[in-house]
Order: structure tokens, then sequence, then C-alpha cells
């Protein structure tokens, strides 16, 4: 069980803001913080972490304080049982991919390296120096490295958002694997929805600091479960004059869809706008 | 035409003691100075440049005047630990390492302060201490900042004139360094022997800054 109860002032390009957060997290699950950029996500990853010390409050995980400011204790990074994987992956590119999985784990611990290194599917790779990889190996480096150390606490800070969507994927279900296989209390910064979904059980949205939200992804995203209307967000790619009906050009998730609009519905429209397109949908057809 | 070596020779293991001594130096006080937050930082900052604008002889003169037995801080040294600085090799060292100070420590700091906060801080969460990540992970990713502090420490210090005049002196054998002998051979008119020791530095300071752009283009391109 992780308790976690602190504030910080922050300044942002828009002024002044409070994080102030208050909450446990059991252990071996997978929590999300979901939230717009610039909402505050990181600054907590990085207070549980160690490197940006909260004004006050406390942190306790497993009944060791990590941080508690009315008692003075403040453990440095190196003291707190966390992997950290970072958005930009920090790998040392004077170390090798083994290097930097073998630098974390310590010396002579070679057959935890190798399996390390098999759970990431970077076996073949061993000796590449780092920037010879590609973003996706990268990643799958920095988790190995995170997890070398064998920590309570994994944090993962956006560690999907450079790649592309084929690959997000596939290292989604590396991230899950891990942490099934690993048993590991997982908290996860991210502001893809589709993420959310997939890899936690809780997820903590995030505003300006604060919770705002806090529940299964199901309870706070599927409000309108079962209504038998597909509600679907899009951005006009283009609006197109066809004898008395418009054509509409949108963009939806990751695919172009063209659909039919009336002249009411095209009034003030212009491309890039973002619109809902919603349909009756009382037997859709799902195939693969 | 034979001439006497010796200045030469001196020339370039006072360039190496000073070089060595100021690796020692440079590194913690670049670190320091590069991740400090104190609001004293401008002063170290300036105390650390000023010998790049500051006559070497007005350095010189205050190093000589420290270093004289008729001031506390010389009677001290030489009551407690019988060494004389003034006109001694010793005391030329002191001196090089403080005039070739900057030279070494801007180069490193600015690598530390250019390598990605995210580097340090990963090595912190992999639960290593501050010294094993400079050794291990700062320094390795910061080889051509190091060769560019330790080569122009040693071309400086090679180079250096007015503090060793105003320190050293001319002594055969402990402080007459190439560039004094230089001078010397000039005011005596032997042409000869000035052109020599002229030739020598000029070759040697030319090989050494070739060899470090060329290493540097060596390892951008590795990187």
């Amino acid at each position: 069980m992780i308790d976690i109860a602190f504030n910080k002032t922050l300044q942002s390009p828009t002024g002044q803001f409070w994080i102030e957060l208050q909450t446990g997290i059991e252990r071996g699950s997978l929590v999300t913080l979901f939230g717009a950029s610039g909402a505050g996500k990181t600054t907590i990853l990085r207070m549980l972490a160690g490197l940006t010390q909260p004004d006050s409050g406390r942190i306790i995980v497993s009944g060791e304080t990590w941080f508690d400011s009315t008692k003075k204790v403040d453990l440095p990074p190196q003291r707190r049982a966390i992997g950290f994987v970072f958005q930009d992956y920090a790998l040392f590119p004077n170390l090798s991919v083994r290097g930097n999985v073998g630098y974390a784990a310590g010396k002579g611990d070679g057959k935890w390296v190798d399996e390390l290194l098999a759970l990431v599917g970077l076996t073949a790779y061993a000796d590449r120096m780092p920037p010879t990889l590609s973003s996706g190996q990268k990643q799958r480096v920095a988790l190995a490295r995170a997890l070398a150390r064998k920590p309570m606490l994994l944090l993962l800070d956006e560690p999907l958002s450079a790649l592309d969507t084929e690959l997000r994927d596939q290292l989604q279900d590396d991230l899950l694997r891990a942490h099934q296989h690993l048993e590991l209390t997982t908290i996860l910064v991210t502001h893809d929805i589709g993420e959310v979904f997939k890899l936690s059980q809780r997820v903590l949205c995030i505003d300006q600091g604060r919770i705002t939200r806090s529940g299964t992804p199901n309870e706070l995203f599927l409000q309108q479960r079962l209504s038998g209307k597909l509600n679907l967000a899009a951005r006009v790619l283009a609006i197109r004059r066809e004898e008395v009906i418009y054509i509409l050009s949108l963009s939806i998730g990751q695919d172009i869809v063209e659909i039919v609009a009336t002249d009411d519905e095209v009034v003030g429209l212009k491309v890039g706008d973002k619109v809902s397109v919603s349909a009756k949908a009382f037997s859709p057809v799902i195939s693969r | 035409m034979s001439h006497d070596l010796q200045p030469l020779l001196l020339t370039f293991y006072l360039a190496t003691v000073t070089t060595i001594i100021l690796l020692a130096i440079g590194i913690p006080v670049a670190y320091w100075v590069a991740y400090t937050r104190t609001r004293f930082k401008p002063v170290i900052e300036t105390c650390v440049s000023m010998p790049l604008v500051l006559p070497p002889s007005v350095l010189g003169f205050y190093l000589l005047l420290a270093f004289s037995p008729q001031n506390a801080f010389g009677h001290w040294l030489e009551q407690w630990f019988h060494i004389r600085l003034a006109f001694s090799f010793a005391g030329l060292v002191i001196g090089s390492v403080i005039f070739s100070l900057p030279f070494m420590v801007h180069p490193i700091q600015a690598s530390f302060q250019n390598l990605p906060v995210s580097l340090m801080e990963a090595s912190r969460t992999l639960g290593k201490s501050d010294l094993v990540t400079l050794f291990r992970v700062l320094l390795p990713n910061m080889k051509s900042a190091l060769l560019a502090g330790t080569v122009l420490s040693f071309a400086h210090t090679v180079g250096e004139f007015g503090v060793v005049l105003m320190i050293g002196g001319n002594i055969p054998g402990i402080t007459r360094v190439a560039s004094i002998a230089i001078y010397d051979e000039v005011e005596s008119l032997n042409y000869s022997a000035a052109n020599f020791y002229s030739m020598v530095l000029f070759a040697v300071t030319f090989a050494i800054l070739l060899t470090v752009y060329v290493m540097n283009k060596k390892w951008i391109k590795a990187s």
C-alpha cells in the first residue's frame, strides 16, 4: 500500500498553480495518471521518485517513510526502491544495451540481466550502443533498466508518447506482461485514453495538480453504457459541396471517413473544427 | 650548433605536472560550479575566470608577495614546512595551476551543463551515488571536453611568460622555461638559440592542437 499526501506550488507558463494530491495506491496495481499536458502529472511522478521535493506532506510506501515534511524525512532517489522510465529514455550513450541494464543490476548478476533482456525481447541487441537503436528498442532498454533494481514501485513518464500506433500497441503488451510477471506496483503517466483502458485498473484524472475524478477506466469514461448510440470525436479535414448535399471528410482516431451532411449541419463549420459524430447503432457489426 | 635542451624539457615537465594537478582540481570545481545553486556562484565563476583577463604580471606580482618569506603566508610556509615558493619550481607549478585554471574548468563546466539532466537523474533512480554517476555516466560522455581542457591547459602553460618571470625568475634548470629562455637569448642577441626554442614551441603547439581537432572529429562521427 502506498500512502500519498503532498502538495507543491508550481510555476507554469499560465501562472502559479498548486499540486495537491491525496490518495492510496494498492500494492501490485497499475494506476494511470491521466490528464492534459501541463497538469502536473510528471511533477507528481518526480516527487514520488525523490527527484523533486514536495513543499509539504508525506509519502509512505509499504510502511517505509520516503518523505515526511513534519518529521523532516526526505529519502534521496538512491534509497527509494523505484524504477523510473523517463520520457526521453535517458539511456547512457557510453554503455551498450547490456551495459545499461547491467549498470542498474549491479555486478555479478548476469543471469538477471539476461532474463530482463529476454523479457523485453532484446537478447539479440545486447551489444548494440543506444544511438544505433530505434525508439521502440530504446524504450524497451529503458524499461528493462528500470526493472533491473527489482523496485517496489515502477514509475513511467509517458513512456510511449514518442512511438507510432503499432509500436505503441506492441509495447503496451510488453508492459502488461512485465507488470503481471513481476507483480510490480506501477504508476503510468499518459494522455492517451486508449492506453488508460488497455493498461490500468485504476485511473486518476489530473487537472491543475488535483485529482478531479478517480475510478476504473470503465466507470470514468463509459458513462452512457449500452445506450445503443455510437459517439465519436472527429476533426473536420475538408468540406465539399456536391449537388444538394455536403460531403465532410473527417479524421476519427487514425482513420479518415467521408460522411454526408445537410445544410444545417454545415453552417458555421470550418476545416479544423472538432465535432462529434453520433449514430444509432443497435447491432453494430464487429469484424477483424 | 647544439643548443641547451634544458629549458624545453623544463617547460614540458612543468606543463605536464600542471595539467595533471589541474585535472584533479578542475573536474570537481567544474562539477560544483555547474550544479550549485548557491547565491555566490557568480563570485566563484569570476574568481575562476579572472586569469583570462588579468595581466599575468599582476597575478605574478601578488603571488610573489604572498610567497615571499617576509610576508605572513610565505613565512608560515617556511617555518612549518620548510618550503620556499618564490623562485622555485613548486612556486611555478602553483602559479601555472592558478593561471590555467579557467582553461580546464570552462570546457568541462560547459559540458556538464550540456549533458541532459535526465542522465544524472536516471543514474540516481538506479541507486547509484553521485560519485559513481560522475565516473561511470557523466565523464565518459564528455570525452571531448576533457580532452579540450587538458590540451588547452597544457598548451597555455607551455606558452606562459609573465607569471613565470615574476615568481620564477630565470634560474637555469629550476625556473628557466623555454619562453623565458627565448626572451633571454634575444636580449643577448643570440638569435639562433631563440629561433630554435621558438621553432620547437611552434611545432609542438601546432601538433597538439591538430590532434585535438582530429580526435574531436572522430568522436563526433562515432556518436
